[in-house]
């Protein structure tokens, strides 16, 4: 029977099916941090229970994190923080599993550290109490969040209770247009099916502009697949995902990098496999877009205007309207009108190397506006060196910028990387949740390059024009 | 965990879509490592101000609310992160069901962890109960997990379908580990198996 790649991983993962339809999928690698672990490991020791799996177990702080020079100065944390912190350093300790400490130069975002270490690999299931965890099917992996009594569950059993979700197609056919990322594909997604349109399915990104990405603008495509509600998305992997992993830490050599090879080109959708829903988007009609409000699906070109409440239906309609009113935004105003305060460029998101390159063309030779807070945050420990290494660091203090050290820092504010109330921030994360940055702080979402221009001109801009 | 197996109790209404886990808790909060004691902190941002006083207006700051078991919520309740600290708010406050016409993954498939009852129902029938619900503590909304109904205060009945597995969990509090550590043979061939086929894992 033709199957789609989401069924073939699923079939290939598959560990045992109850008579009532419940199934065990197999669990290849279960990243860890900080903040929603805890807990899972308290009841393991409640329980006298053991990880099953350590070696396929790796962990890494980064939410709480400073992001501050002098971090290792346990004094940069709060108490809480810095309590989670060391429960993780404990809790790898006594279970034995992969570990980065805030100390490794390999420390940074989870979702950064898995594929740049190479363990996240085509074919594989990677799980992490964490949604941003579809960041990983990049890579043809079925990757997603899951709650802390689920990391639990697979620390004790390398296994998640699951229910097969149905299979959606996104295709994004031809080319993009000049100024046009991985995150203006992702967002326009989402603005077209809504932030509840992928719930129960497994999103397939595919068609020539997702095949024209790198694996780093893969990885932002799928990260933000859970804002369209999916349980995952998941791209093919192919000459450019095989190119990525080859010779990374812990990918496989020899022998065995050439078996993976030979099955990793199996993991493909067939031709005449079943999609539940089809949708198809023309990559020449996708412009650099930025939200306007409060949920990810509130997306709309740079060259629009602030929407009106009434332009909606249904429950959208008070939604909106309590988004205008946080935002503090005018229906009409052209959203290219829209000043900013802050300028917020990493996360899981684009807090790899390609984003700060983007970022980094814009700003080269400029200045950030007057009075303008702008940060970048390197996705890791790596990442950081490696900009350092190609000069972007030094255009991106040049320009006026905090260079921080990795952490997932202002996306979601745990850190001290906060907005304060009714600051307005150019993001790169994912979430413009109300209070998501900091109580009362408002959050556009945009591209690197988008957020790099509106750090120049102190608001919302077209990047297309400082092209 | 708690039996989830009928509930009879006040629900508020909260008609708003897209309610995400960061109102649900926001982030300051998730810096503990317990799972209780969150209560007092949900719907944090939407529930005090600045100063931490209350806002009054907020629904479970109203007097008729304080002692609600059941939220009516508008569409895609539980939108956003992962934490499970969502339903560990929602159940130190209280919460054992709640009623939309859609949950987001995680956040649904948390719920079941903690003995809280995601409710889905079509738009009309999720409409009447927010009705129901505005009427405050006089209209008390019954539960029944065993037959799968909701019974409105007037006494209409709707009808809701859920996973076999996670209610027969729910209505004995079973814990999911324990039942999987059954299955510990199949789990063992498996891995073999997989080992032997993909050894780079």
């Amino acid at each position: 029977m033709a199957k789609t790649l989401y069924d073939k991983i699923w079939d290939a993962h598959l560990a045992h099916e109850a008579e009532d339809g419940t199934c065990l999928l197999y669990i290849d690698r279960h990243l860890v941090h900080e903040v929603t672990s805890p807990q899972a490991f308290e009841g393991l020791r409640m329980a006298g229970r053991s990880v099953r799996a350590p070696d396929k177990t790796i962990a890494v702080p980064d939410h709480n994190v400073p992001t501050t020079l002098d971090r290792a100065n346990a004094a940069t944390m709060t108490e809480d923080s810095r309590i989670q912190v060391e429960a993780l350093d404990k809790n790898a300790k006594d279970f034995g599993i992969h570990y980065y400490p805030v100390t490794d130069v390999r420390q940074g975002i989870v979702h950064i550290v898995g594929p740049e270490q190479g363990w996240t690999l085509p074919g594989m299931t990677v799980v992490c109490g964490d949604s941003h965890t579809a960041t990983h099917g990049a890579f043809g992996a079925l990757a997603h969040g899951i709650g802390t009594s689920e990391v639990e569950h697979v620390l004790a059993t390398q296994t998640l209770i699951q229910t097969k979700s149905k299979n959606m197609k996104v295709e994004i056919t031809g080319k993009l247009r000049p100024g046009v990322t991985a995150k203006d594909i992702t967002l326009s997604v989402i603005g077209r099916t809504g932030t509840a349109g992928g719930t129960g399915y497994v999103i397939e990104y595919c068609g020539e502009a997702i095949r024209d990405l790198s694996m780093e603008g893969r990885m932002t495509v799928c990260n933000m697949a859970i804002e369209g509600g999916a349980r995952a998305g998941i791209i093919a992997p192919d000459e450019t995902t095989f190119e990525y992993c080859m010779g990374r830490p812990h990918a496989p050599k020899g022998a065995e990098w050439e078996a993976a090879l030979a099955w990793w080109k199996t993991l493909y959708s067939d031709d005449d496999a079943h999609w539940d829903e089809i949708i198809t988007i023309k990559g020449e009609d996708i412009a650099p877009v930025v939200t306007w409000g409060t949920s990810p699906e509130d997306v709309l070109p740079i060259t629009a205007n602030v929407p009106a409440a009434e332009d909606f239906t249904g429950g959208k309609v008070g939604a909106a309207k309590r988004s205008l009113e946080y935002m503090d935004l005018t229906p009409g105003t052209p959203l290219s009108e829209v000043k900013i305060d802050t300028v917020f460029i990493g996360s899981c998101t684009n807090g790899r190397i390609e984003d700060l390159r983007a970022a980094a063309a814009i700003l080269k030779g400029k200045k950030i506006a007057e009075g303008m807070r702008a940060m970048a945050v390197p996705g890791s420990g790596l990442v950081r060196a490696q900009a350092e290494e190609e000069g972007i660091a030094q255009i991106f203090i040049d320009a006026g910028f905090e260079w921080r050290l990795a952490g997932c820092s202002m996306c979601l504010a745990m850190n001290p990387d906060q907005l304060q109330p009714g600051e307005r921030c150019a993001a790169t994360s994912n979430r413009n949740f109300e209070g998501r940055q900091g109580r009362g702080g408002r959050t556009h979402l945009m591209s690197p390059a988008m957020a790099a221009a509106a750090a120049v001109t102190g608001k919302l801009t077209d990047v297309r024009e400082m092209m | 965990m708690d039996k989830f197996t009928t509930l009879s109790g006040i629900a508020a209404p909260m008609p708003l879509i897209n309610i995400d886990t960061d109102m649900i808790i926001p982030k300051q909060f998730l810096k503990t490592i317990k799972r209780s004691g969150l209560g007092v902190n949900l719907f944090d941002e939407m529930r005090y101000d600045g100063e931490g006083k209350e806002i009054p207006d907020f629904v479970l700051n109203k007097p008729q609310y304080r002692d609600s078991q059941i939220i009516v919520a508008g569409d895609n309740f539980g939108c956003g992160s992962s934490r499970e600290h969502a339903p560990w708010a929602l159940l130190d406050f209280g919460i054992r069901a709640v009623i939309s016409t859609s949950y987001a993954d995680i956040f649904y498939n948390n719920c079941f962890k903690n003995g809280i009852l995601p409710i889905t129902l079509p738009k009309e029938q999720v409409d009447i109960l927010m009705d129901d619900a505005e009427k405050g503590a006089n209209a008390r909304i019954e539960v029944d997990l065993e037959a799968q109904t909701v019974t409105s205060s007037d006494g209409q009945v709707f009808s809701f379908e859920i996973d076999s597995h996670k209610k027969h969990c729910l209505l004995n509090g079973l814990d999911d580990i324990g039942l999987t550590l059954e299955k510990a043979a199949s789990i063992d061939a498996f891995e073999a198996s997989a080992n032997a086929s993909r050894p780079w894992v």
